[in-house]
């Protein structure tokens, strides 16, 4: 499990981007957390970055735009989902739970920065 | 209708097909593209396909199962060579005659190119056949790259040749990059990103003739003022025009693009609607990969409809990025429009910036602020093109 932050300072409608390999991006959606894998599968964009609505999260840069339940893509540009990551809340941090295998920790940084 | 052709197999000509397909049409649809290639990712070519950062295959705009659910006839590598409306037919290279009903135009755009004999090592970037050639001359260790324009293409080329390591220069006619795009004082940011990063950026002059060596390789640029810049590769962003010259003769309306309607639809032809940089849409063609995306919709609608029963209403966008800056451009700027800063600052290569004419905001420009370059934007779409932010 991987550290994100303390709640409240994921308030809803914000986002965080965690400076994994790969990236991973945790929303609060009106007060539901998210965590997705932060670049859009269609280009170079942090999702973090991107629009919040509901519980849609549009690309900054084409407007594709990504369901943060499934992770599919809900219209074009893109074609491919991202993944998806559970997130948990324990005493008041937001954890992700992503597989270790496949994402290291960058640096020291073991918390990411606010988008 | 029971076939239609797109003519042009890109971006708009692939949305058109997908949009016909969902939006119910189950006749027989013919694809005929000039390029061999299926359908694919153009701005890439001139960043993260030039830098070797991404392939070919990840360029793709829809995979094979994609390709199959379409259900089209797939004539790559084939030029439509004309149009006889009246017959209801497209004329192919090699004299062939495909009877149609209904035809989207999506041919694109041609890049310009520069008077004189074609020398090697000169080059321009709109395909990907144009992009992997170029890519090729800049995997052969350091070179002379002069680009030539400094635009949006031949911003984005320099940049990539710097980061690759080559000696760059940019010569721009103008007396900075980007002026009518984006002002005064957004084009002195645009020409400091090139000064920045080590590439020498020639403006206010022009290029007289292109010489080449004795083995007809580019040798050296003459500039009008008569500077000579020896160059080993040289890239002209000089703009494109709309490929049109295949249609002439054929009774579908022309200048500088097709001339449609602003639903896309040539309004004397029934049948024949336009999409992208090839579609002069009320009086304006635009060349942003976000109308290619976004026309299609329209277009076909009004295809299927037989008639013009909607109009295009997207906010013009575009981005760039260039030297590790992505800027953002929305809405419908002119000349006179005052920039202002909404936040950040050019000297940290992270602002949001307005413009705006009689108090109320017609463009919004960001670099490097994609999340409030959003909300303005949609701000802006929302109220038609004009808001108060």
């Amino acid at each position: 499990m991987i550290p994100v932050c303390r709640l409240e300072d994921l308030p809803a409608g914000d986002s965080i981007r965690l400076d994994l390999e790969p990236p991973i991006a945790v929303f609060n959606a009106d007060g539901e957390l998210y965590a997705v894998d932060d670049t859009c599968t269609h280009q170079d964009a942090s999702l973090s970055e991107g629009w919040l609505e509901g519980c849609l999260v549009e690309c900054p840069l084409h407007a594709a735009s990504f369901d943060l339940r499934t992770g599919k893509p809900t219209c074009l540009p893109a074609r491919r989902a991202v993944r998806t990551h559970p997130v948990s809340v324990l005493d008041g941090t937001v954890w992700v739970h992503a597989p270790a295998e496949e994402t290291t920790q960058a640096a020291e940084a073991g918390q990411g920065t606010a988008a | 209708m029971r076939t239609v052709t797109v003519i042009g197999a890109s971006l708009a000509g692939l949305y058109a097909a997908m949009e016909l397909r969902s939006q119910g049409y189950d006749g027989r649809l013919v694809m005929v593209g000039e390029e061999t290639h299926r359908p694919y990712d153009r701005p890439p070519l001139s960043k993260e396909f030039l830098r070797g950062a991404v392939t070919a295959e990840r360029l793709s705009l829809a995979e094979a199962d994609e390709i199959g659910e379409l259900d089209a006839d797939w004539l790559l590598g084939t030029r439509a060579e004309g149009l006889d409306p009246p017959a209801g037919s497209v004329l192919l290279e090699g004299g062939r005659r495909l009877p149609t009903d209904g035809v989207v135009l999506a041919t694109g755009a041609v890049p310009r190119t520069l008077p004189g004999e074609p020398l090697h090592g000169v080059h321009t970037l709109r395909t990907l056949d144009d992009a992997a050639a170029l890519r090729e001359e800049l995997s052969r260790g350091q070179v002379r790259v002069v680009v030539i324009g400094a635009g949006f293409i031949g911003a984005e080329v320099a940049s990539s040749c710097a980061t690759l390591g080559h000696n760059v220069t940019v010569v721009e006619a103008a007396p900075q990059p980007l002026l009518p795009q984006l002002g005064d004082e957004m084009a002195r940011f645009c020409a400091d990103l090139h000064t920045d990063h080590g590439v020498s950026l020639q403006t206010g002059c022009g290029v007289k003739a292109l010489h080449g060596d004795v083995h007809g390789r580019v040798d050296w640029v003459e500039l009008t003022d008569g500077r000579h810049l020896p160059a080993d590769v040289v890239v002209t962003g000089i703009g494109v025009s709309p490929a049109t010259g295949w249609l002439r003769g054929s009774g579908v309306p022309l200048d500088d693009g097709v001339v449609c309607d602003g639903g896309g639809v040539v309004a004397s032809l029934p049948g024949i609607v336009a999409v992208g940089d090839v579609a002069r849409c009320a009086g304006h063609r635009s060349e942003h990969w976000s109308s290619a995306m976004e026309q299609p919709a329209v277009a076909v609608r009004n295809l299927l409809a037989g008639s013009t029963v909607e109009t295009h209403t997207a906010l013009p966008y575009f981005w760039s990025d260039q030297y590790g800056v992505r800027l953002q451009l929305a809405g419908h700027r002119e000349q006179a429009d005052t920039l202002r800063m909404v936040e950040g600052s050019p000297e940290d290569r992270s602002f949001l910036a307005v413009y705006e004419r009689d108090g109320a905001t017609t463009a919004v420009l960001a670099a490097n602020r994609p999340r409030p370059f959003t909300r303005l934007r949609r701000e802006l779409a929302r109220s038609g093109g004009l808001a108060t932010v």
